[in-house]
């Protein structure tokens, strides 16, 4: 059922937004290795996800049957999403301080031995093709329990994503939602320059699939857009294409083409935490 | 009587497809790639037998989301795509998942060695063992009949991790079927009792292996034959009790030597044991095939056939 997003969730969202920014910048500063840029750009789409009931889970029972399956194929930018199950108990928030660091489970990129992961990451391109086979599954075991993935734009450059665009949608998986977390930069620069992804719904939707296209730091776009995805029928993969920036909130970084492979000072995330408390 | 000849594919697809008429959880996922008695399982089974097209990568890419959801996997395609088209996700979806959790996804590959001879150098599969058994938390199983193939179906249900199950593409004679019995668990089996040296082979070249030592009883060389079938995990102090009974041993293989396949295993287990024992190793040099012929032919060209294999033992045990 479509909910439409009113107060107090409208700013309850804003708020968890905000909050995961400031958090995951003191994670970068405590792990400088972590990846910044590309964690910021999906801290809306982490807020709307977690906090906005889009995804069914259950952080005391991390298998449970009745969880929508998440798989963060881009790990490099999930270190934002720490600070979300931290908060919403899939393990102690203590363990945010010890990110990167001897014995800890949180790493620069996290794999499913950190509760909340479903998968191995860290590797670009298997998310989709992975998600597929889940997506299959669910049907086969006739469950509604939706498959979501999230996916960077430098991510579909992988011949392997494309293997499994065309089999989504040769077999119909509408129970597969793909957000692709178009933040246009790669490693090495902007997407463009590399070799330009556009028409990127065109692509899409060529292969069979329904594609939308949003303002991916928009909490209300964001948020309509899923829950229309959730609830969507249609028997066709669903993708949404979050238009980001890379860096979102951190100025320099948000203009730099090189901004994956830029870390901030200590007093330079100190001064934006400041800033963003 | 004549050994009944058949393909390990036909043998453990058949079984697989009795076993899918009971056991809901089985996907079966291909990558375009048939056999006669995969007609029977995918018009019987249409939910359940996914055909990927020609797409190794994605072919486990979703056997590893089937698996992840709990089904037993079966991926199949030609041994040397499923192996090297789709390595990283081997290791990173199944290889080192299944060092975290539990999943049962079974690649099968057809055509090990030269199975397919006249295909050339793409179609031939020499690295495999080498490159399957370098990946933790895999199981691999290199079979020289269709009955051992057959006979591994309960294995590969009740073992739930990753496991590459390495195939010969033509129809062999049976070598289990007559009265011997393979242990799975043990890994292997003394098909002939020696005196002095033993052959250690794997795969089709169990079959060479056999008949090199029955010609080379015509010389009064008695060798023995262990057909090592479990590639990973291996039973290391059973396997060195068995070889411990020889001062010469053979190792025989349809794959290159000297890189960490067959013979690097027994020259490791030897090592380990600090054993006084003469070790050859026969297969592949390094360098690829690219000679027109059929495998027998090939086999004679690279001196690995049973009357050249015959002829290199005997001339080691020259140094008895």
């Amino acid at each position: 059922m479509n909910r439409s997003l009113q107060e107090p969730l409208l700013s309850l969202l804003w708020e968890k937004a905000r909050w995961i920014r400031i958090e995951t910048l003191k994670i970068h500063k405590i792990a400088p290795e972590t990846r910044l840029a590309s964690s910021l750009s999906v801290v809306e789409l982490f807020a709307v996800l977690y906090y906005g009931k889009i995804l069914s889970f259950d952080p005391r029972n991390t298998a449970s049957e009745e969880r929508d399956r998440f798989i963060i194929s881009k790990g490099h930018g999930a270190i934002s999403l720490y600070p979300v199950l931290a908060d919403l108990g899939f393990f102690d928030r203590s363990e945010l301080a010890n990110v990167c660091k001897e014995g800890s489970f949180l790493g620069g990129i996290p794999d499913c031995i950190v509760p909340g992961f479903e998968t191995i990451n860290g590797s670009l391109g298997h998310g989709l093709g992975v998600a597929c086979g889940v997506a299959l599954a669910l049907k086969q075991k006739k469950r509604s329990e939706k498959v979501f993935v999230l996916m960077g734009d430098g991510e579909l450059y992988e011949g392997a994503v494309w293997e499994a665009v065309m089999f989504a949608g040769a077999h119909g998986l509408d129970n597969l939602i793909l957000i692709v977390d178009s933040n246009k930069v790669s490693m090495l620069g902007y997407c463009r320059d590399i070799l330009d992804l556009e028409p990127l719904e065109k692509k899409f939707i060529t292969f069979g699939w329904q594609a939308s296209s949003i303002d991916g730091h928009s909490i209300g776009q964001v948020f309509t857009a899923l829950q229309k995805l959730k609830h969507a029928r249609g028997r066709k993969p669903r993708v949404l294409i979050a238009n980001t920036v890379k860096g979102k909130g951190v100025p320099r970084l948000e203009t730099d083409p090189l901004s994956h492979i830029k870390n901030l000072s200590p007093a330079e995330i100190d001064s934006l935490v400041a800033e963003l408390s | 009587m004549m050994p009944e000849r058949k393909t390990m594919r036909d043998a453990f697809i058949e079984e697989v497809y009795k076993r899918m008429h009971t056991d809901d959880q089985i996907f079966f996922v291909s990558a375009d790639f048939g056999a006669p008695t995969l007609d029977a399982l995918r018009s019987s089974f249409k939910e359940r037998f996914i055909n990927v097209g020609i797409a190794e990568q994605n072919l486990i890419n979703v056997a590893t989301g089937l698996g992840l959801e709990g089904f037993t996997v079966y991926a199949y395609a030609i041994a040397p795509f499923i192996t090297m088209r789709a390595y990283e996700q081997i290791r990173t979806n199944l290889a080192l998942y299944a060092q975290l959790k539990q999943i049962n996804v079974n690649l099968i590959g057809v055509g090990a060695g030269l199975s397919y001879d006249v295909s050339g150098p793409t179609h031939h599969c020499l690295e495999d063992i080498i490159l399957m058994r370098a990946l933790p938390n895999f199981t691999v199983f290199s079979p020289s009949d269709w009955v051992l193939a057959q006979q591994f179906v309960d294995y590969s249900l009740a073992e739930r991790r990753p496991k590459y199950l390495r195939f010969d593409g033509k129809p062999l004679p049976g070598i289990y079927n007559t009265g011997r019995r393979a242990d799975l668990q043990t890994g292997f089996a003394e098909l002939r009792a020696g005196e002095k040296l033993c052959i250690v082979s794997t795969g089709y070249m169990t079959h060479t292996a056999l008949q090199a030592a029955q010609r080379l009883a015509d010389d009064h060389i008695n060798a023995g034959v262990i057909d090592l079938f479990m590639l990973k995990p291996i039973n290391d102090d059973l396997l060195f009790k068995a070889l411990a009974k020889y001062s010469h041993i053979v190792t025989l293989e349809e794959g290159f030597i000297e890189k960490g396949g067959l013979d690097s295993m027994v020259a490791h287990v030897l090592e380990k044991n600090r054993a006084d024992i003469f070790l050859k190793r026969l297969g592949f040099q390094d360098s690829y095939v690219f000679d027109m012929g059929n495998r027998q032919q090939l086999h004679k060209l690279h001196r690995l056939d049973e009357a050249s294999v015959a002829g290199i033992i005997k001339e080691f045990s020259h140094e008895y």
